[in-house]
């Protein structure tokens, strides 16, 4: 039953869709316009009927309905009821459906908010929603059916895959699909201006905020994927290259780069293919790392099974980038008559530049990851490129950003005068090379690591230095105290004060890159009882093993007393667990973090439990903890940013 | 007034050669991207031509869930029909009855068939044989060391392997019954396949 709802919304959903195509071209011919009224109407139909079918996934998964093929296979009995509801886009079928609604659901808000505005735009806007939707929803339909039934009914399920069985799985996949779906609202404004022709900056203006909400929930997804990585997979690391990684990382760099080059454009007017193209681009990105995890056409842990979905994929993402840039190509001419740079030194070029390192950075990770495929058509052997060519090529592009960082938001729009450049550059540059003195004289010599910090010593001096300004020029003005100040700052730019805060958090999580990165040292012993392998300031004693049987698993565990210069700091203990059905067991890495380094201790082996003998990993890692702050401080940045502050007499603001 | 219009004429005309250039250099730069992409599907990226197929059978013995063991060394002189399989692999259930159904047609000649059960425990895996009523012996890989022998990375796996104890074919997936009868056929007379089969499969954990 619930199995017949759930598809019979989809296919529901998947007819308004189709009309939510057909309509507007209906409406556009004279004397037909009530039809645009029905793209609304079919949005929000479909917005009902999705999340009906989505509903309808979670209550068969709560309810252990194993004759839901999906629920069979994605949990069990025994499945506590939260993993249960992760359950959802724990595999292939859900997720896509999880995707689904979160895009009509984007849809929906969409055609909510702007129901009075952009009436020239708003069902064109509506029918690329519906283009995507209908493909989403031929997919759930038609090629991976999350409501297949399977008979005979299995006594019980099969489960998720135990990796899955960790509080990141609430928020990883969900926030990093947010981030996906989410450009889709700037790319269907900006379809939408193409199709229509009107290409002023309508578009970019009302999509700012929808943009910056996708990239923060992009940055999130990513972000929080690496902590997964760094406290569950057990190697210490949190980024591998993994194509699958590079997959969601890579339309974070286009929606950056959109976010800075939009600013151009709304200033000066200039840009607009460029800005296009960087809107299509980043979209194209987000469908083509969805085909890439659900293709199978290269080797991930992420990737799911392979089948005919991945075909399907590949024929909507051509549909995307031909038509998209087809349509771009065809309406280039509206596009042109944009002024010209004025000066080399000005923001639009730090900008421009931005734009060009961000967009070599893409190009170079792209070509990275499909590495293996060109190599095969065109030598027949396949050769994969790892983390060291990722790193080498990356690292220097990386940190020509941070210094744009620096320079772009203070640098004079159109010429930077003299002036400018000394007020805003002088101190934080003499600042920030004393800094790189005293980081040589203690000790930090490597090239990278200490242009790296002096960089971003940099950045946040501009910022500070700058903020410090204005903060004085209101106390001299308006008399206020230095925190109301900045609060009376932040609220009348917000964008200006949001990204500052933004670029903070940037810096930090650059920072825990390069710390870790750069500083990172490990060992690896077999230790008996009562011995005790020590590293830098730590010595890490073993004090015995536990074996236990926990509900899905057996789990042997070591306790290890650490000490930090013969301070007594606790045990820490690493385990290995064993599930029944896996042939090798899944490690549990323990850390301690703390402001300059983090603790990492990897069971990695032992003999016998009787023995007491135990193979220990123990890697120090400096200033990982700083990534995860730095997320936090986005996030504050972000919110400073879109927040809708009631403005004086004007009621609340949400969107020009 | 006429030299006007023709330059009207020319200019949009010039405008629409404009565009259709526009619109080819999108698809030069468009089209190679996509019929990459759409190469990666002509391949697997883990299929490997196996190197099992036409070498002699790795020798391995397994405890029968009756209690008694066999060895591949017992097996000389028959054509033998081995298949990995283990009771949470669905598409393992979807062959189970085929499986059976072909053992009860082949058994009285010089064939075995024989079930390898991996990474699974032995209550499932005896609940999974009652349920199809299996007949053939089996056998569970206690160690998994049988099924790193064979390579075994999808399962059901299944080995062809003729009576003088060399591989003849190799089929990752599924095997619906007239592929059973065709290649036990060939390796009955020792022919050897150029290739490993495939068909629905779950991939081992």
């Amino acid at each position: 039953m619930t199995a017949t709802i759930g598809h019979a919304s989809v296919i529901a959903a998947l007819l308004l869709a189709v009309w939510g195509i057909i309509a507007p071209v209906i409406g556009s011919r004279p004397g037909r316009e009530r039809f645009y009224a029905s793209t609304r109407a079919a949005i929000m139909g479909q917005f009902f009927l999705v999340t009906l079918a989505s509903l309808s996934l979670i209550y068969g998964l709560v309810t252990t309905d194993f004759s839901i093929k999906y629920v069979a296979f994605n949990t069990t009995r025994a499945t506590p009821i939260y993993y249960r509801v992760t359950g959802l886009w724990g595999a292939l079928e859900g997720s896509l459906l999880l995707w689904e609604w979160i895009l009509i659901i984007f849809s929906g808000l969409v055609a909510w908010i702007y129901k009075e505005r952009h009436r020239e735009l708003m069902p064109w806007v509506l029918m690329i929603f519906s283009i995507v939707s209908a493909f989403f929803l031929v997919v759930l339909g038609f090629v991976s059916n999350p409501f297949e039934s399977v008979f005979p009914v299995p006594a019980d399920g099969r489960g998720l895959n135990p990796l899955l069985e960790d509080a990141n799985m609430m928020t990883h996949p969900p926030l990093l699909y947010t981030g996906f779906v989410g450009l889709a609202v700037p790319y269907a404004f900006a379809m939408a201006a193409l199709i229509r022709g009107k290409l002023d900056e309508a578009w970019i203006v009302t999509t700012r905020r929808w943009t910056l909400t996708a990239w923060f929930f992009l940055t999130m997804g990513n972000l929080v994927g690496a902590y997964w990585s760094y406290h569950v997979l057990g190697w210490g690391g949190y980024w591998a290259w993994d194509p699958v990684e590079n997959a969601a990382f890579m339309p974070w760099l286009p929606a950056t780069a959109f976010l800075h080059s939009v600013q151009v454009q709304e200033r000066r007017r200039m840009l607009k293919v460029w800005n296009l193209s960087l809107i299509i681009i980043a979209f194209s990105l987000t469908i083509f790392g969805t085909f890439l995890t659900r293709s199978g056409i290269l080797s991930s842990i992420h990737a799911f099974s392979s089948g005919p979905v991945g075909t399907v994929f590949l024929v909507f993402l051509a549909i995307v980038l031909l038509g998209s840039f087809g349509l771009l190509a065809y309406r280039a001419d509206h596009l042109k008559g944009q002024p010209e740079l004025d000066s080399m030194v000005s923001r639009e070029s730090a900008f421009l530049l931005n734009n060009v390192v961000l967009v070599s950075a893409l190009f170079t990770i792209f070509l990275g990851t499909i590495f293996p495929l060109i190599s095969e058509a065109v030598a027949g052997v396949q050769v994969s490129v790892g983390a060291p060519y990722f790193n080498s090529v990356t690292v220097p592009l990386f940190l020509l950003l941070v210094f744009l960082m620096g320079v772009g938001p203070m640098i004079a729009w159109r010429k930077a005068s003299w002036d400018n450049l000394r007020r805003n550059f002088l101190w934080p540059s003499v600042a920030s090379l004393l800094f790189a003195l005293l980081l040589f004289g203690w000790n930090v010599r490597d090239f990278f690591p200490l242009l790296g910090f002096t960089l971003l010593a940099f950045v946040v001096l501009t910022i500070l230095f700058d903020t410090a300004l204005a903060v004085r020029a209101r106390h001299r003005i308006a008399g206020e105290g230095i925190f109301s100040a900045l609060a009376t700052l932040a609220r009348k730019n917000q964008r200006r004060y949001g990204g500052f805060i933004v670029h903070l958090g940037v810096v930090l999580i650059t920072m825990g890159i390069a710390g870790s990165m750069g500083y990172s040292v490990e060992r690896e012993a077999t230790l008996r009882t009562g011995e005790s392998l020590s590293l830098g300031r730590y010595r890490i004693l073993f004090q015995g093993l536990k074996g236990s049987q926990q509900p899905t698993h057996f789990r042997v565990e070591g306790a290890f007393r650490v000490f930090n210069k013969g301070e007594d700091l606790g045990i820490l203990s690493p385990a290995l667990k064993f599930f029944p059905a896996q042939q090798s067991p899944v490690g549990r890495a323990v850390y301690r973090s703390n402001i300059s380094d983090d603790l990492y201790l990897i069971l990695s082996g032992f003999s016998e439990l009787k023995e007491n003998q135990a193979t220990l990993k123990i890697l120090v890692r400096p200033m990982v903890m700083w990534m995860w702050v730095g997320g936090l401080v986005i996030f504050l940045g972000t919110i400073v940013a879109v927040w809708p502050f009631r403005q004086k007499g004007r009621g609340w603001r949400i969107e020009d | 007034m006429r030299i006007a219009r023709s330059s009207i004429v020319n200019s949009q005309s010039s405008r629409e050669t404009m565009a259709w250039r526009r619109i080819i250099i999108t698809l030069a730069v468009l089209l190679p991207l996509i019929g990459i992409l759409a190469y990666g599907f002509t391949r697997d990226p883990r299929y490997i031509n196996s190197p099992l197929i036409g070498r002699p059978a790795a020798p391995f013995a397994v405890t029968l869930f009756d209690g008694k063991k066999l060895t591949l060394d017992d097996l000389k002189g028959k054509t033998v029909f081995l298949n990995f399989w283990a009771s949470w692999c669905p598409p393992c259930r979807a062959e189970a009855r085929d499986l059976e159904a072909a053992w009860q047609t082949f058994k009285d000649g010089d064939v075995l068939f024989l079930g390898i059960d991996i990474q699974d425990t032995d209550e499932d895996a005896r609940a999974y044989l009652k349920e199809f009523n299996v007949t053939y012996p089996n056998g569970r890989d206690l160690s998994g060391k049988v099924a790193v022998d064979y390579g075994v990375w999808g399962i059901p796996e299944t080995f062809f392997i003729d009576p003088q104890g060399q591989i003849t074919y190799k089929h990752v997936g599924s095997l619906g019954s007239a592929l059973i009868t065709a290649k036990l056929d060939e390796a009955r007379r020792g022919i050897v396949s150029a290739k490993e089969g495939k068909g629905a499969y779950q991939a081992v954990r």
